[in-house]
C-alpha cells in the first residue's frame, strides 16, 4: 500500500518509458521512489505503449542490430529531418548514451527481437521490442515493482508548487481524491499534450475537433501547462506536432500503429470537393509518411480520400478497416460522400495527363504525369481497372512539440535560465530540445531512455547528497 | 434451429472472431517476433477457413502477444488473440474429427473423459471379479504370469489392441480432414527438409521457449516454466510407451511375460516415464489454475484438466502398482490401472490430446511455407 503521509525521496510524474526509466534509475541509486500514471492500469504506459523501436547507436553488430551505427552518422540523420532545430551538445548526449541504453533495457526484462527479423527495413539502426512499448512497459513495471518503486494508478499530479525554482508541494488527484504527496524531488515525465483537444483549438481552431490522437487520451500536459504558468523556459513550437494520415475510422485516441494508411504513393487524394491538392507520388513512401497529415489537417473537413483501382490493391499493407469499394468512380465517390460528377472530372483528368512509364515500386520510377497540378512525380497509373478502392484519411497527431528546457542534467530550467532545484524532466515533455521539428523513427525512445536515466540518477543524487 | 446450424453458427462466429483479430494483427504485426503465427499470417492479405483453422494450430497459446498487444481489451477493438485462436483451435477438433458424428464429443468434453475412465475402470474390475475366483483377485500373486492370473492375457491383449488400433485409424483420419484443408498435395507430407525441420520444432517444443526467456505462462512475466513441465509430461508419456511397447516385445517374442523384476527395460522406463508424467501433468494442472484467466478460452479447460488428470492418474496408478505388487491389493490396483490407461486409448482421439496431431500438421505446413517462400525469393 502507498503511504502517502510518508516523505519520499523522488516522485516520478508519468507511466512511460522516460517515467519508467526514471523510477528504475532512482531507486536502484537508493532513493525510495513514488511513481505516479494518471491512466488506470490497463491504459498504463502512454504513448510507449504504442511504440515499436528504439534507435540506438552502436559500433558492432548485436544481437539485435546488424552492422554499425556510428555518432556522426546518428547525427547526421537527426540534423536532417530537424533542419536544425536541435541542440547539438544535448543531441550528441543522447545518441552516444543511446549505446548503453539497450543493454541496460535487457538487463532490466526488456525484450527485443532478433534482428533481421523485422518487417521494416530497420534492423541496422533500430532495435524492435518483441510484442512491441507495451511489452516494454509491462516488463519495467515489473521491474520496477520487484526492485520496491511504489505505484499509484488513477492518479493525476495537478499541480506542482514551485517556489523560486523549488518545488514545495505536490497537489494529486488519486482516484478522484485531491491529496498531496510529500517528496524530495520531481522528475516530470508525463509526456506531451497531444491529448488536449481543448489546448489544440488555441493554435487549430474548430479544425482540432476532426483530429485523431493516434497515442494515449492521457496526454493532458496539465504538468507542461502548470510548470510554464509558473515561469518554465519553454522550447518548441507550441503549434506544431507530429503529425501522419491515419484511417478516418480510427478511434479518436489510442487508434496506434494500425490505423495507418501506406495507400498513398499509388493513389490520388482527394479533398471534400473532389479535387487533389498535393502530388502524391513526390518521394518513397516512408520520406513522405509525415507530411500527410499536416496537408490534410489544411484541407477543408480535415479529411482527405487516397482512390486506387484494383492493379494497386496488393501494392500496400491492408488497412484495419475495410475499404470503400465499388465498379464505377460515381458509385465510390457517392459511398464516400463526394460529389460523383466532380470526383469522376478529377480522375477522368488525371488519367489523361499520365505518361506511361516502367512502373517500379522500388524507386522513384518514370510514371508521371504531364500537364497537370498538382502533378504526380511518380508511380503515376490511370486509375481506369473496377472495382476501385477509397480510404477516408484524417490527420492522426502522434505527439506535440512544446516542451521544458532542460540541461544535459536534466533540469528544467526557468526563463531567466537559472536551473530549478528539485526538478527534472524526462522524455517527451522534454524532447522538444532536441527534436524541434521532423521525425527520426525510434528518436522518441532514445531520449525518453537516455533521458529518463539521466533525470533519475540526478534527482536521486541531489537527494541522497 | 437444429443442432448442426448451431454447430454451423458457432464454427462462423468463432472464424470470424479469429479473422478479424488476424487483420488487426496484419496491418500492426508488432508481435512477429514470438511465434510462428505472425509470420505464417504476413503471407496472407486474406484469410480462409483453412488458413485460420491452420494458424489456430500454429498458436501455441504462450499469452505474449495477449500481454504485449496494445488493442487488448478494454481498448475498442478488444483484441485477444489467443483467446480467439484457443477457441478457434478447438472448433477444428470438432471440425475434422473422425467419424464427423463423434464432433459432439467436444462440447462437454471433460465431462466425457471423465465418465469414460469412470466407466472403463468399474468394467474392468467388474470383469475380473466375475471371471475370476475372487480368492485369486485378493491373493498375492507373485512371478512370471502374475498379471495374468488376474487379467487373462486375452482380455488384456483383445481390449488394448483394439482400442489403440481405433484410436490410430480416428487420429489419421483427423489428420487427413486437417490436410485436406490446407489444399496441399500429399506429396507435401514426404518432402524432407520441411519434414525435418516440423519434427525438430515439435520434439524440441522450439516455439514453447519463447526467444530463450520462455513464455507468458502465469502473468505478463516471461518463465520457462510450461515448456519444462511440458517436456517432462511429453517425454514421460512417451516413456511409458516405450515401456509398454518393450513389454509386448518381451512377452510376444522371448515369450518372457510380465512382471518383470526393477532392473528391467520396462520397468525402468515406465519408473522415469511415470515419474516424469507425474511432475508434468501435475505442474500443468497448477500452472493452468494460477495463469491470468484474460487470454485464456474457458471452453476449452475441462478438455484440458480431464487428458491431463487422466495421465496423471494412469502414471500414479501404475507407480503404487509397481510398488504393491507383491502384496494382495495387486489384482485390484491392476485393474484399475489398466482402466485409466484403457481409457486413455480410447480417448485419444476425442480429447485435448488431437492437438498434437494438428499442431505437427501445422508445423509441417508452416515449414513447407517458408522454404516455398525461401524459394521463390531466391528466384527472384
Ligand atoms: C502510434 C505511435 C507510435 C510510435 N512509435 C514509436 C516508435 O516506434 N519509436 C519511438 O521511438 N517512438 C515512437 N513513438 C513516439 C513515442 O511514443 C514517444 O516518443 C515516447 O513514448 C515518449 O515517452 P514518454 O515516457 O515521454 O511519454 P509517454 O509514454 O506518453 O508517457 C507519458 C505518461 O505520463 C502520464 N501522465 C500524463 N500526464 C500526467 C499527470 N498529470 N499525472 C500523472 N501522469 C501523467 C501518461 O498517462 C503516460 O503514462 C510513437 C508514438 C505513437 C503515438
Ligand atoms: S496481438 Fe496486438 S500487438 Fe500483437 S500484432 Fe496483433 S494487434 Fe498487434
Ligand atoms: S499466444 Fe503465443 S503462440 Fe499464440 S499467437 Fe500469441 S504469441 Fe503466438
Amino acid at each position: 500500500m502507498v503511504d502517502l503521509t510518508r516523505l519520499y525521496d523522488v516522485l516520478v510524474i508519468g507511466g512511460g518509458n522516460a517515467a519508467l526509466c526514471a523510477a528504475i534509475t532512482a531507486r536502484e541509486a537508493g532513493a525510495s521512489v513514488l511513481l505516479v500514471e494518471s491512466a488506470p492500469k490497463p491504459f498504463r504506459g502512454g504513448n510507449t505503449r504504442h511504440t515499436r523501436n528504439l534507435r540506438a547507436m552502436h559500433e558492432k553488430p548485436t544481437s539485435v542490430l546488424t552492422e554499425s551505427y556510428l555518432e556522426d552518422e546518428y547525427w547526421d540523420d537527426l540534423l536532417r529531418v530537424t533542419g536544425g532545430q536541435t541542440n547539438e551538445e544535448l543531441a550528441r548526449l543522447t545518441i552516444r548514451e543511446t549505446q548503453a541504453s539497450l543493454p541496460w533495457l535487457e538487463a532490466r526484462g526488456v525484450m527485443f527481437q532478433p534482428s533481421l527479423t523485422g518487417t521494416l527495413n530497420l534492423s541496422r539502426t533500430n532495435a524492435f521490442f518483441l510484442g512491441g512499448g507495451k511489452q516494454l512497459v509491462n516488463s519495467l513495471f515489473n521491474t520496477a515493482q520487484r526492485l520496491g518503486v511504489e505505484v499509484l494508478y488513477d492518479t493525476e499530479v495537478t499541480e506542482l508548487v514551485l517556489d523560486d525554482g523549488f518545488v514545495r508541494d505536490v497537489k494529486i488527484v488519486s482516484r478522484g481524491f485531491p491529496a498531496s504527496v510529500r517528496t524530495k524531488a520531481v522528475v516530470a515525465s508525463s509526456g506531451g499534450f497531444q491529448g488536449n483537444i481543448e489546448w489544440l483549438k488555441q493554435y487549430w481552431g474548430e479544425a482540432a475537433d476532426n483530429f485523431l490522437i493516434r497515442g494515449t487520451p492521457y496526454a493532458q500536459g496539465k504538468v507542461l501547462r502548470n510548470l510554464l504558468d509558473q515561469g518554465a523556459h519553454a522550447i518548441g513550437d507550441p503549434t506544431q506536432f507530429h503529425c501522419v494520415g491515419i484511417d478516418a475510422r480510427a478511434p479518436k485516441f489510442d487508434g496506434g500503429i494500425a490505423t495507418r494508411l501506406d495507400c498513398i504513393p499509388f493513389s490520388i487524394v482527394l479533398n471534400q470537393k473532389g479535387e487533389r491538392f498535393y502530388d502524391e507520388g513526390e518521394d518513397v513512401w516512408p520520406k513522405r509518411y509525415a507530411i500527410w497529415g499536416r496537408l490534410i489537417a489544411q484541407q477543408p473537413g480535415q479529411i482527405g480520400f487516397p482512390i486506387v483501382d484494383s492493379k494497386a490493391e496488393k501494392l500496400f499493407m491492408p488497412s484495419v478497416f475495410p475499404a470503400y469499394r465499388a465498379n464505377t468512380i460515381a458509385e465510390l465517390a457517392t459511398q464516400m460522400g463526394l460529389d460523383p460528377a466532380a470526383t469522376e472530372k478529377t480522375v477522368a483528368e488525371y488519367n489523361a495527363s499520365v505518361r506511361a512509364g516502367t512502373f517500379d515500386t522500388t524507386k522513384l520510377d518514370d510514371c508521371h504525369t504531364e500537364g497537370l497540378s498538382p502533378p504526380k512525380s511518380h508511380w503515376a497509373r490511370t486509375i481506369d481497372e473496377p472495382p476501385f478502392i477509397g480510404y477516408p484519411l484524417r490527420p492522426g497527431i502522434t505527439f506535440t512539440y512544446l516542451g521544458l528546457k532542460v540541461d544535459e542534467k536534466a533540469r528544467v530550467l526557468m526563463s531567466d535560465g537559472k536551473p530549478t532545484a528539485n526538478l527534472f524532466a524526462s522524455g517527451e515533455i522534454m524532447s522538444g530540445n532536441i527534436l524541434g521539428k521532423g521525425y527520426l523513427a525510434g528518436f522518441g525512445m532514445s531520449i525518453g531512455t537516455v533521458f529518463g536515466r539521466i533525470s533519475g540518477r540526478e534527482a536521486a543524487k541531489r537527494v541522497l547528497n | 434451429m437444429s443442432l448442426i446450424d448451431v454447430i454451423d453458427l458457432q464454427s462462423a462466429q468463432l472464424h470470424d472472431e479469429a479473422r478479424r483479430a488476424m487483420e488487426v494483427c496484419n496491418a500492426c504485426r508488432y508481435c512477429e517476433g514470438f511465434c510462428a503465427v505472425f509470420p505464417a499470417m504476413e503471407l496472407r492479405r486474406d484469410f480462409t477457413n483453412g488458413d485460420l483453422d491452420y494458424l489456430a494450430n500454429l498458436c501455441h497459446n504462450c499469452q505474449g502477444c495477449f500481454h504485449s498487444c496494445q488493442y487488448a481489451p478494454p481498448h475498442p477493438f478488444g483484441i485477444n488473440v489467443p483467446k480467439a485462436l484457443a477457441e478457434l483451435r478447438y472448433q477444428t477438433y470438432r471440425d475434422y474429427a473422425w467419424p464427423p458424428s463423434m464432433a459432439r464429443v467436444f462440447d462437454r468434453n471433460g465431462t466425457l473423459v471423465c465418465l469414460l475412465a469412470a466407466l472403463s475402470v468399474a468394467v474392468l474390475v467388474t470383469c475380473i471379479v466375475l471371471l475370476r475366483d475372487p480368492g485369486i483377485l485378493f491373493q498375492p500373486q507373485t512371478g512370471p504370469g502374475a498379471f495374468y492370473r488376474i487379467m487373462p492375457w486375452g482380455l488384456l491383449s483383445a481390449l488394448a489392441g483394439a482400442s489403440f488400433v481405433y484410436s490410430l485409424v480416428a487420429l489419421g483420419m483427423g489428420f487427413r480432414n486437417f490436410w485436406r484443408a490446407s489444399e496441399r498435395p500429399t506429396s507435401d507430407l514426404t518432402r524432407p527438409r520441411p519434414l525435418m525441420q516440423a519434427l525438430h520444432d515439435v520434439f524440441t517444443l522450439k516455439y514453447l521457449g519463447g526467444n530463450g526467456r520462455g513464455c507468458n505462462d502465469l502473468s505478463d512475466n516471461f518463465t520457462m516454466l510450461r515448456r519444462r513441465l511440458h517436456h517432462a509430461m511429453f517425454y514421460g508419456f512417451l516413456l511409458c510407451f516405450a515401456s509398454t511397447s518393450v513389454a509386448t516385445l518381451y512377452d510376444h517374442f522371448w515369450n518372457w511375460p510380465a512382471p518383470y523384476p526393477l532392473l528391467s527395460a520396462p520397468v525402468l522406463l515406465g519408473l522415469v516415464g511415470g515419474l516424469g508424467l507425474i511432475v508434468g501433468c501435475s505442474g500443468l494442472i497448477w500452472v493452468k489454475v494460477q495463469t491470468d484467466p484474460a487470454p485464456s478460452a474457458r471452453a476449452l479447460l475441462g478438455a484440458d484438466y480431464a487428458l491431463l488428470t487422466l495421465l496423471l492418474l494412469s502414471s500414479v496408478t501404475g507407480l503404487v502398482l509397481l510398488t504393491l505388487r507383491e502384496t494382495s491389493a495387486m489384482g485390484l490396483l491392476l485393474a484399475v490401472h489398466f482402466g485409466f490407461i484403457l481409457a486413455l486409448f480410447l480417448a485419444l482421439p476425442y480429447s485435448k490430446f488431437v492437438h498434437g496431431i494438428y499442431r505437427s500438421g501445422a508445423l509441417l505446413r508452416y515449414a513447407l511455407e517458408r522454404e516455398d517462400e525461401h524459394a521463390s525469393h531466391a528466384s527472384n
